[in-house]
């Protein structure tokens, strides 16, 4: 393993157990200092340390792996998506730093872990630049929009914490709330559950090659890293020993696409479906230990803080800096790509919210909602327009 | 009408909180919380609403029209992504046929809502510029009153200003001098301003931070401008050129101001076998990774008159990459496209079926043909027709698609020096017949013996006179926004009343933030933490709730 990815996997520990100590700080008993007073305990410090030694190691990561390739790894899937959990684990460092929430803790290192752990789903290697991102606008544009991208994923994390906390999770009765944080819980279990398919049956080195008909009529070949449950047109098995598609797709369905989509989203759901009987319990109420002792009015602060903050950046790098290189490189400062409209749904979202916010009824929960949608719009932005929509942008 | 206030102040019709001292004139019993935004100022969509003029004005200035706008915006600009625009699909499509063939239903119903060419669609066009007027009014709605009010704020403020802040309490202290000089200290320490009126104090801070929405939103409406004059003659060029490697063109869009030159063109693509790439590039779907594509491009301009004198004369040269253009004038050169090993040159033999010997071979330049090729015996060969591009068309007649030499298809004539009789001989890629007018059989074949091929560099020619506008409003936009996000206004109001000490506190945004100010406050003083006096409606709320 290379020296930038060993980085990157002791980086990957260290939030890790920053986690782990940040809710032990939450749920544990609170110390008594030498004059036998109740001061809290000192769990939350040694998480931060621990958080600040992961950022300083994943740090490493991108310095040393910006030297071996010559510019900044941001140019691909697995390179954008580890540095968008470094820009947010980095927000963390610095919110935490303002307003000492140990909460935070709890819920936004797991997603940087999520980030970093999915990265690792696509290619890994160093690849090179095409000739339109060899320029330092590539590290202008990029390197800001991230650390945008990464404050703006804190206030989704201080959003959620708001939702835990003052949601009622407990009842019977399905209500829009409780299906809402429900979905969020889900979305983070078909994450976790894809990631740790892909890497398991990567690690046993699994491949099933099919013959198969494209859409042009004409024969092919496609290799699946997952079990193929539907199989490609007219698909032929290649390989030994592996199982024989359930389904059969028809030409014009990207049928190695769709099966790693069920996968996930199937995962998910098996893992949703098994914490959920065991426990008999909303998965949310799972983690309502965690919050039971917060400010909600804090986690509303901290959530808009992180978008006061976040959105002159993401202006200034996702718009501002993304329009000066799309002129010097595509001629023009703003196409329609669909990356660009994406980038201008983002921006215009986060306005809308900053303007709903001036009437105090839009403050605490409609705004948690808000802030958790915010995020979704940017990982829209960030996976599906990456992987689904055809565009100047579609790189990996 | 205007109103005088107690404390002297003339107030506008429609003011809410007197803009000197404080005192609610709206609901002056109540003990409710103040509504502070825009200071409760006289705002005219507010105090006016019976002409045509003021309605229109209350509905732009609404920032609930405005978000309204924002998410119609938002939410169409999204329904443009799910299949591509016009502009992305393949040339020479037809939209219509495009959309229905590649994407069924969905496709035939997103081109029947033009959502194919949206964002240049009238209404699209029309929800930025509503945008617009709802900025600019909503700006000037809020901004002058709240000027106003945040200038002539006086130091003294009305007893239940006070009581109707958020964040008030009241406290004895052993001695008020004393405990008035310690706050002033600590909150000098945290660079508050203070102002001293009467022993009182208020301590205030950033309230130029208050004028960033405005100053953002001048940068947004100069950007729109700016963006408008496009449509304006001569602000803007978007042309797109081919130039083979050797030869010079005119450059569109400049009036035939400009020519130029392809002096070559280098096409590279990263080794496969590359010590840091190669896995990388292996584990990738790509099947090619180009490294770099460049013209060597020379630009001319004419001089002397027009006609046969007329010559080109070197103005500058530059090597064209991506990210790298050529400037010149008001226009750039882009490298934007490529197309490499265009065939260039074709060469034939010519053979005599009587001796059967070669008599003579010529070559033809396929973007300019000769009428005719002398050969080694001395006949000649005349070129009957030339298809640059050939197809046979639905009436079976062959024809061209364009002048690219991408399939050159030739109709060769020769005269059979016996007979003198017209022989006739179709020649294309992997084509040869004998076309005759009299069928018989050809004495002259001809037979493909050689190519040549170049490379041809697609270029964009743009001027954009709109560009200082937009990098104008666009720095505007962007320090407004950075002032009014990075610095929250607080103010903290301290008034000694009858040997008791209140204070109130009021901020635009950050309410924890506020609050460990006048922590370190109530730490250092005798006075006693003042109470958010939200917490305690919405404890009054949960009550309710529970009874």
């Amino acid at each position: 393993m290379s020296l930038s990815m060993t980085l990157l996997t002791i980086a990957f520990f260290f939030y890790l157990v920053a986690t782990v100590l940040y809710a032990v700080s939450v749920t544990g008993r609170k110390w008594r200092n030498k004059e036998g007073r109740i001061t809290g305990n000192n769990w939350g410090l040694f998480g931060y340390i621990t958080a600040i030694g992961g950022l300083v190691f994943a740090l490493g990561y991108f310095v040393t792996r910006w030297i071996t390739v010559g510019f900044a790894p941001v140019s691909n899937m697995f390179e954008y998506l580890t540095f968008f959990g470094i820009t947010l684990s980095l927000a963390f460092v610095i919110i935490y730093g303002i307003y000492r929430s140990n909460v935070l803790g709890v819920v936004t290192l797991p997603v940087v872990m999520l980030m970093i752990g999915y990265a690792t789903v696509f290619v890994t290697e160093y690849q090179p630049r095409q000739p339109a991102l060899q320029t330092y606008w590539l590290e202008v544009h990029v390197l800001t929009t991230g650390l945008a991208q990464g404050i703006l994923a804190v206030s989704f994390g201080a959003g959620v914490i708001y939702l835990l906390r003052t949601i009622d999770l407990k009842g019977k009765k399905i209500t829009k709330r409780t299906f809402g944080v429900e979905f969020i819980m889900y979305t983070f279990m078909t994450l976790f559950a894809f990631i740790v398919l892909t890497n398991a049956f990567n690690a046993f080195g699994y491949e099933a090659q099919f013959a198969y008909v494209n859409e042009f009529e004409e024969p092919a070949e496609i290799i699946y890293d997952l079990p193929p449950i539907f199989g490609p047109n007219e698909g032929e098995l290649l390989s030994s020993d592996r199982m024989e598609p359930w389904f059969e797709m028809p030409d014009w369905i990207d049928s190695d696409s769709l099966n790693t989509t069920a996968w996930a989203f199937g995962s998910g759901l098996v893992l949703f479906g098994a914490i959920r009987l065991i426990t008999r319990r909303r998965i949310g109420t799972l983690l309502q230990p965690f919050v039971k002792r917060v400010n909600p009015d804090l986690m509303d602060e901290i959530s808009y803080r992180a978008i006061a903050i976040g959105f002159p950046l993401f202006a200034l790098g996702g718009l501002v800096f993304a329009m000066i290189w799309a002129q010097i490189a595509w001629t023009r400062f703003w196409g329609w790509d669909p990356k660009e409209v994406w980038a201008l749904i983002t921006f215009l979202f986060y306005a809308a919210y900053l303007h709903l916010r001036l009437n105090r009824s839009w403050q605490g929960e409609p705004s948690a909602w808000l802030a958790v949608v915010g995020f979704a719009i940017i990982m829209i932005n960030l996976i599906f327009v990456n992987l689904v929509i055809a565009g100047l942008h579609s790189y990996a | 009408m205007n109103k005088k206030c107690e404390c002297g102040r003339v107030n506008p019709y429609g003011t809410e909180v007197c803009g000197s001292c404080g005192k609610p004139l709206a609901d002056p019993d109540s003990n409710r919380l103040l509504n502070m935004r825009y200071e409760g100022a006289a705002r005219r969509s507010q105090t006016y609403s019976t002409s045509i003029i003021d309605k229109i004005w209350n509905f732009f200035s609404s920032v609930k029209v405005g978000i309204g706008i924002i998410i119609v915006t938002l939410i169409a600009s999204s329904l443009g992504t799910i299949f591509p625009q016009e502009m992305f699909i393949p040339p020479g499509e037809t939209p219509e046929v495009h959309y229905a063939e590649e994407y069924g239903a969905l496709g035939q119903v997103y081109y029947a809502f033009g959502l194919h060419n949206m964002y240049g669609s009238w209404w699209y066009m029309l929800l930025i510029a509503a945008l617009g007027v709802s900025i600019i009014i909503a700006s000037i709605d809020r901004f002058f009153p709240l000027y106003k009010a945040l200038k002539s704020q006086r130091v003294t403020r009305h007893k239940s200003f006070m009581k109707r802040q958020r964040i008030f309490g009241t406290s004895r202290v052993e001695d008020v001098d004393h405990t008035f000089e310690a706050a002033q200290d600590l909150l000098k320490k945290k660079r508050y301003n203070i102002r001293e009126e009467n022993g009182h104090i208020l301590a205030e801070k950033n309230r130029w931070a208050r004028w960033g929405p405005y100053v953002n939103h001048i940068g947004l409406i100069i950007f729109l401008i700016g963006a408008s004059l496009r449509f304006f003659p001569g602000m803007y060029v978007d042309e797109n050129m081919w130039v083979r490697e050797g030869e010079t063109e005119v450059v569109p869009g400049t009036s035939g101001d400009y020519y130029v030159e392809n002096q070559g063109f280098t096409y590279e693509e990263f080794d496969e076998d590359d010590e840091i790439f190669a896995d990388g590039m292996e584990a990738s779907a790509a099947l090619q990774f180009e490294e770099t594509f460049r013209t060597d491009a020379v630009l001319y301009t004419p001089e002397g008159p027009l006609g046969v004198d007329q010559e080109l004369e070197e103005v500058d040269r530059h090597p064209i990459e991506v990210n790298d253009a050529f400037h010149f004038d008001d226009y750039a050169l882009y490298q934007v496209d490529y197309k490499l090993d265009e065939l260039k040159e074709l060469s034939f033999e010519v053979e005599d079926t009587e001796t059967d010997e070669v008599v003579g071979s010529f070559t033809v330049d396929l973007n300019e043909p000769d009428d005719t090729y002398a050969l080694d015996n001395g006949e000649d060969v005349r070129i009957h027709s030339y298809f640059s591009n050939f197809y046979m068309n639905d009436e079976g007649v062959p024809t061209t698609e364009n002048d690219v030499p991408d399939n050159p298809a030739f109709i060769f004539e020769m005269v059979n020096p016996d007979t003198e009789a017209l022989e006739h001989t179709f020649l294309g890629i992997q084509a040869n017949y004998n076309v005759s007018p009299d069928q018989e059989e050809n004495r002259y074949e001809f037979a493909l013996d050689g190519l040549d091929t170049n490379d041809v560099t697609g270029l964009t020619v743009r001027k954009d006179n709109t560009l200082p506008y937009l990098i104008a409003g666009g720095a505007v936009f962007l320090i407004g926004l950075i002032q009014g996000s990075y610095w929250p206004h607080r103010r903290i109001w301290l008034q000694r009343n009858d040997g008791e000490v209140w204070l109130a506190a009021h901020t635009n945004k950050h309410w924890v933030s506020l609050k460990k100010d006048i922590d370190a406050i109530t730490k250092e003083t005798g006075i006693t933490a003042p109470r958010d006096q939200i917490d305690d409606e919405y404890e009054k709320g949960e009550d309710k709730d529970n009874s």
